[in-house]
């Protein structure tokens, strides 16, 4: 397995390069210029070429991606054109509300989706199937927005049990933490609940239809040990697969919802910087969520091998 | 119970009632700024966030009175020699820069000189400045080569580039360089660790700041803080924002979109106050066709009927208004002269004489800004009497970076793009950033016209106000054949203010001294 490892790491080492290369260029093909913003909009045209100047917007492309990829090689992601913050510090300052509120999200889901596609799966046609297909349809379909602020409506504003927006650090306690972060973990956690239930069941009613779940039925073993110790292990490998893919997704930040929460995360820093064409943010953070999606879905693969002991590496 | 045994539990129960008191509980105000702190540096960016900024940290020797004077504010006098070159300055006792250092003249001096390498007036006052000197720790003699009477409008400008004091250690840092420490003399201190950018700035109240004796008046007198701490949450979602408000997670909102003025009215512990007048400006490439034609211009000036266009950001007359001027309708150099009252066939007729042929107006429009509506209603008029707009949405990111070009419109290039400046920038001919004429060096659009300019030059010698209302009326005769822009009115921004927070101050620029916050 450490072999796999570390063949699957030196394979990234391309997957980084393109990623920065490709986000560079990009950016530099965006119509939009830090220099104008920064200026302000009563700067003259002469005011904004002195801030490119200063800013070094005026070397040639080549020149800055070499400089870039110097300080890259150097381990700093370089500092903020307008805050003039290094980008590892704005980048420290989000990641917390963004792991947490993932976390939040995906434990909540899981919570939820498990036992929903479950039971979906062993009432499969049945009454309650539908019910939760239609209530996983539902979820799927709902705009992030219109359940967030809906249920800010109804918990907050008029029952007043949670806030409606902001992030209570973990500095502050844990509860007053995941209190700020329940009605924004639940918007969320309603849209993956969703799709983990739906692969829930897909992929255990394929398992339920096999040869040696008929077989443990003949011998009489309880139907509830038969889906849980027999079935839903076999059928685990997509439901991680999903679940990897959905908390690589939410820790490279979720906009919508940090925006209609007020969450300050590394989504909502990320649309900052694009909006501010805040090249060095942008750049340091792509190159952030390309690695946590890397990193994931390594872990992803490894952890086949746990659950499926024919899976070898 | 023993009367000894009373005794003990009484005491007892003394001590830990004493010691289970809050301790007096620190006041928060919460403020949703209107935008983000993008920079810390108030002479290097014209932005507004940072002007406000600026208020909260650093203090000017002049300020803006309620009634549009300029009064002093970090001085104890100031004295004008007869002939008016030589203006000296003393500064007031107990000024202190919030590292404790005091203010001195040497500061003032360098502040002045970094501010006067940036901002259009005070680039004025150095072109006319003979010398700039601290004559003592207290006092700073300035030098004119020429007579120029707008030294106290300059040195109190309100608005974007203000002329902050700063340390002579920060002043001296390069003009096109973003200076990095925040230290000032001004009523709060800013919490740099606690900077989060696009998320949070808190301010303190500063330890070393002594207020002037007199009553808070506009931007000038005593800046008397009553909060121990202001928080700035930028909150990007107006409607999360508004929900915030409602439920008392923050105070005060400012920029409250009109579509939400009725919710906040609605609630009865929320009221709203008027935050700040705009005019809106919608500004020429002149650079390039078709807006090169002075005819074209004026059928554009003589087709904009404001009412339509400020109805479309807010239908409440409380919050908009009508002003037929180059000039903000309560600045003394308003006037009516020369104004066209609007007529679309009027307009046609210049079109027709203007030869327009066809070539495409490319009208950029950032959906996200006040003047958003205001674009659709102009574009669509434009398009009625037959132009042929091609109407381009972006973000103000964008918008900011294309109206640098000055490519035909083929190549990226624009025609016309509507923002909004604040009323002290758009009050009077010299520091009217949108009536400038030089050229080159005018704001995006670059007019270009010597009568204006000789106009403007002669207004900053003018003896007194008269004379100076005269040029400034010349000036808007001339402006309205020109026509370096079209103003489409001028529009009122609200904030949403929670029902116990009191003694907000109407300064045309949102300051939070003199703010009290009940329970």
């Amino acid at each position: 397995m450490g072999r796999y490892v570390v063949r699957r790491l030196v394979g990234t080492l391309p997957v980084f390069l393109f990623v920065a290369l490709f986000t560079f260029c990009l950016l530099r093909l965006t119509p939009g210029d830090p220099a104008a913003l920064l200026a302000g909009d009563q700067a003259t045209t002469a005011e904004v070429e002195a801030m490119r100047l200063k800013l070094g917007l005026d070397r040639p492309v080549v020149e800055q991606l070499v400089g870039w990829a110097g300080q890259l090689a150097s381990g700093d992601l370089g500092r903020s054109v307008f805050s003039n913050m290094p980008v590892t510090r704005l980048i420290g300052q989000r990641a917390e509300a963004t792991a947490m509120l993932a976390l939040v999200a995906i434990v909540m889901s899981l919570v939820f989706a498990l036992p929903m596609g479950v039971i979906a799966a062993v009432r499969a046609g049945g009454a309650i199937d539908r019910l939760a297909m239609a209530v996983a349809v539902l979820g799927f379909s709902a705009p992030v927005f219109v359940v967030g602020f809906f249920l800010v409506y109804v918990f907050s504003l008029s029952l007043g049990w949670f806030p409606t927006q902001g992030y209570t650090p973990l500095s502050a306690g844990l509860w007053p933490c995941l209190r700020s972060l329940f009605l924004p973990g639940l918007t969320l956690a309603l849209l993956y609940t969703s799709l983990i239930a739906r692969v829930t069941r897909a992929s255990l009613l394929e398992v339920l239809s096999e040869d040696y779940i008929r077989t443990a039925n003949a011998k009489g073993v309880r139907p509830r040990v038969i889906v849980i110790a027999h079935a839903l292990r076999n059928a685990a490998v997509p439901i991680v697969t999903v679940v990897g893919v959905g908390m690589a997704a939410l820790l490279g930040g979720v906009v919508v919802t940090e925006t209609v929460f007020n969450i300050p995360g590394l989504g909502r820093l990320t649309t900052d910087a694009i909006l501010r064409r805040d090249y060095p943010v942008v750049q340091g953070l792509i190159l952030l969520f390309s690695t946590i999606y890397v990193f994931i879905n390594l872990l992803v693969d490894l952890s086949y091998g746990l659950i499926d002991p024919r899976v070898r590496y | 119970m023993k009367p000894r045994q009373g005794w003990r539990l009484a005491t007892a129960a003394a001590i830990v009632g004493l010691w289970a008191l809050p301790a007096a509980a620190e006041t928060t105000l919460k403020v949703r700024p209107f935008g983000d702190l993008k920079t810390i540096d108030p002479i290097t960016t014209s932005d507004y966030m940072v002007r406000n900024h600026g208020y909260m940290v650093y203090d000017v020797l002049f300020a803006q009175n309620a009634k549009g004077e300029i009064v002093p504010e970090m001085l104890a006098s100031y004295d004008r020699s007869q002939d008016g070159l030589t203006w000296t300055f003393v500064l007031r006792d107990g000024l202190k820069f919030s590292d404790g250092a005091p203010v001195t003249a040497t500061d003032v001096v360098a502040s002045l000189k970094r501010w006067g390498e940036r901002d259009g007036l005070g680039q004025q006052l150095m072109a006319n400045t003979g010398s700039l000197e601290a004559v003592d720790p207290k006092t700073v003699k300035l030098t004119l080569k020429n007579p120029w009477g707008l030294v106290l409008e300059a040195l109190g400008k309100p608005s974007s580039n203000v002329p902050f004091i700063m340390p002579e250690r920060i002043a001296k840092t390069p003009a096109n360089e973003n200076i990095k420490d925040p230290v000032g003399s001004g009523p709060f201190v800013m919490k740099l660790d606690e900077w989060a950018p696009g998320s949070k700035v808190v301010y303190v109240k500063s330890p070393t700041y002594t207020p002037r004796g007199e009553a808070p008046d506009g931007l000038a007198g005593g800046k008397t803080v009553k909060v121990d701490r202001v928080e700035w949450q930028i909150i990007p979602d107006a409607q999360t924002a508004l929900n915030a408000l409602q439920a008392g997670e923050i105070d005060i909102f400012e920029e409250v979109p009109p579509d939400m003025i009725p919710l906040v009215k609605g609630n009865a512990d929320v009221g709203i106050a008027k935050l700040a007048a705009l005019q809106g400006v919608m500004r020429f490439n002149q650079a390039q066709p078709p807006f090169n034609n002075a005819k074209l211009r004026q059928a554009i000036l003589a087709l904009v009927d404001q009412d339509p266009a400020l109805r479309a950001y807010v239908d409440d007359p409380s919050l908009y208004t009508n002003c037929p001027s180059f000039y903000m309708c309560d600045s003394p150099y308003f006037t009516k002269a020369g104004w066209p009252k609007p007529d679309v066939e009027k307009a046609k007729q210049l079109v027709k004489e203007s030869g327009y042929d066809g070539t495409p107006i490319v009208l950029l429009d950032a959906t996200e800004t006040a003047l958003h509506p205001a674009s659709l209603v102009v574009a669509q008029a434009m398009r009625d009497i037959g132009l042929k707009v091609d109407y381009q949405a972006m973000d103000w990111g964008t918008l900011s970076s294309r109206r640098t070009s000055k490519n035909p419109v083929g190549q990226g290039g624009w025609s016309i793009f509507l923002s909004g400046p604040a009323a002290p920038d758009m009050s009077e001919p010299v520091g009217h950033m949108a009536l400038r004429s030089n050229c080159e060096k005018a704001w995006f659009g670059w007019p270009c016209d010597e009568e204006i300019e000789k106009l403007r030059a002669a207004f900053t010698t003018a003896p007194d106000l008269a004379a100076r209302k005269a040029i400034a009326e010349k000036i808007q005769l001339r402006a309205v054949e020109t026509v370096p822009y079209v103003p489409v009115g001028q529009f009122f921004l609200v904030r949403g203010v929670r029902k116990n927070v009191d003694g907000l101050l109407a300064a045309g620029v949102p300051v939070y001294w003199n703010v009290s916050k009940g329970q």
